[in-house]
């Protein structure tokens, strides 16, 4: 059980997401998690073996280390990137929902019910509209909600996002004020700052898919409205289907398939 | 899971690639990702733990270490892998709206949606563009922060708390220098394949367009 479990689960509520949606799937788990797994474990691996202090006292080193790194970097990163992931389960569990409402319909032998088998409920994509639209804004809303206190955990535990090389500590029972020195700072503050950097493009992201999402939601709303003031006849059934037609041209990117199994 | 996602990235890649894209899938996979994985992880594994100075105050290593690999080579290879690997998501992002569109309209409205010609040309040509500006960005950032791709046995290092100028000794010098020359070989390899396969559509399309003008001012 690793980040693999994480990319089965995301990789199946790619589906239903939009085409802004793919994109911070991809940037999470290329610039995010592949970093974590590949370059940044490795970096701050030896973070308390290279720790050193300018002092022999034992429990010093221990002592200061402790001080300076409540938690260290790579593990609020994991824990940054779980939370994050973690309000796409809404949507997972409510497009589970829906399909075993539908499969429910299907075996009642309900005549509404449009679908030839239980393969096609199973591969269907829904429809961001209805109450799916609240599931997916409000997993959108807490995405962003979680990666802004994240950002703000580090600059406040961390005074910044600078690894500094010395550090002066005068904890119990170091002697007097000591000098102790990180191992790979420079590593460590190219590092951070990239990945504020990652995290930074991911709230834009989610905010432009906020953004575009209740844009929809107006549109089609003022759509609905002005429909209904018309009379219905033939030709506004046409308008209606053109009108469909130009929904789906527009959110055409939304069976992207990203080079990964999904 | 690592690098499985950059694997299965690149096979995705493949399908939609011309001759030359495909060699340079099989020599990024092949001589780079692979080489990396299988080799060169392991040379620099313990590189912290083996890189000694002469001398016994305590942070004077670490100050050491830090000044002469500000960010360690290997890391810089991994991000490098990364990032030249990623402009193919482009190509493939554009296949997968055409296939979209074909399938929300009902109908065919390409001879071929993987086929590289119109707009997908131009998001391919930008990709090409792209992963040869990464290539040669990371290639001259080695060369800045390493002062060429040297690796000397021994730095003299005089920085606080080193109390005069100390010799540091860094492991397997040699051997991480053949990898960096190795590292340095297969970018200039995929930044001519790039090049390359770029010329090849530019005279490809350039062909076909006069050939399609010219056969139409003939009727």
């Amino acid at each position: 059980m690793d980040w693999g479990a994480l990319h089965t689960i995301l990789g199946g509520v790619n589906k239903h997401s939009t085409s802004i949606g793919k994109i911070w799937l991809t940037v999470l788990f290329i610039f995010r998690i592949m970093i974590l797994v590949v370059a940044a474990e490795r970096v701050w691996g030896d973070e308390q073996d290279d720790f050193v202090c300018n002092t022999l006292q034992p429990g010093c080193r221990n002592v200061c280390y402790d001080h300076f790194f409540p938690i260290s970097h790579i593990r609020l990163w994991a824990l940054q990137l779980i939370f994050v992931s973690t309000p796409a389960l809404l949507v997972a569990m409510h497009v589970a929902y829906r399909r075993h409402e539908k499969k429910r319909q299907f075996r009642k032998g309900d005549q509404k019910c449009e679908y030839k088998d239980i393969e096609e409920i199973r591969r269907q994509r829904f429809r961001i509209e209805g109450s799916l639209w609240w599931t997916y804004t409000s997993s959108i809303f807490f995405r962003l909600i979680f990666e802004a206190v994240f950002m703000y955990a580090f600059y406040f535990m961390y005074d910044g996002f600078r690894m500094p090389r010395l550090m002066k500590c005068s904890a119990w029972p170091c002697p007097n004020t000591v000098d102790c020195f990180v191992s790979r700072p420079t590593e460590k503050t190219v590092f951070t700052i990239f990945m504020i950097a990652v995290s930074t493009i991911c709230i834009l992201l989610n905010v432009a898919e906020l953004c575009y999402l209740l844009t929809k939601f107006f549109l089609r709303r003022s759509r609905k409205a002005g429909n209904s003031k018309q009379q219905p006849n033939h030709e506004n059934k046409e308008e209606t289907k053109q009108n469909e037609m130009n929904e789906l041209i527009s959110d055409s990117c939304q069976n992207t398939v990203i080079g990964f199994s999904s | 899971m690592s690098w499985g996602i950059l694997r299965d990235l690149l096979s995705g890649v493949n399908k939609y690639s011309t001759g030359v894209g495909k060699i340079w899938v099989a020599v990024v996979f092949m001589l780079r990702l692979l080489v990396y994985v299988a080799a060169a992880e392991n040379i620099w594994k313990y590189e912290r733990d083996e890189f000694e100075c002469n001398i016994k105050q305590p942070g004077c290593e670490n100050v050491c270490f830090d000044h002469f690999f500000p960010v360690s080579h290997i890391r810089l290879w991994a991000l490098q892998l990364i990032m030249v690997s990623t402009p193919s998501l482009l190509v493939i992002f554009h296949v997968a709206y055409r296939e979209n569109r074909e399938k929300h309209h009902n109908q065919k409205l390409y001879r071929n949606p993987g086929e590289i010609d119109g707009g997908l040309l131009c998001t391919y040509l930008i990709s090409l563009i792209l992963k040869t500006g990464f290539e040669i960005v990371f290639l001259v950032l080695f060369y800045k922060l390493y002062n060429g791709f040297k690796i000397p046995h021994l730095m003299k290092c005089d920085i606080r708390p080193c109390p005069s100028t100390v010799d540091c000794y860094i492991s397997k010098a040699t051997e991480k220098m053949i990898f960096l020359y190795f590292l340095v070989g297969t970018s200039c390899l995929c930044i001519i394949l790039n090049l390359t396969e770029f010329s090849y559509l530019i005279f490809k399309y350039s062909l076909k367009c006069f050939l399609k003008r010219y056969t139409k001012e003939q009727q």
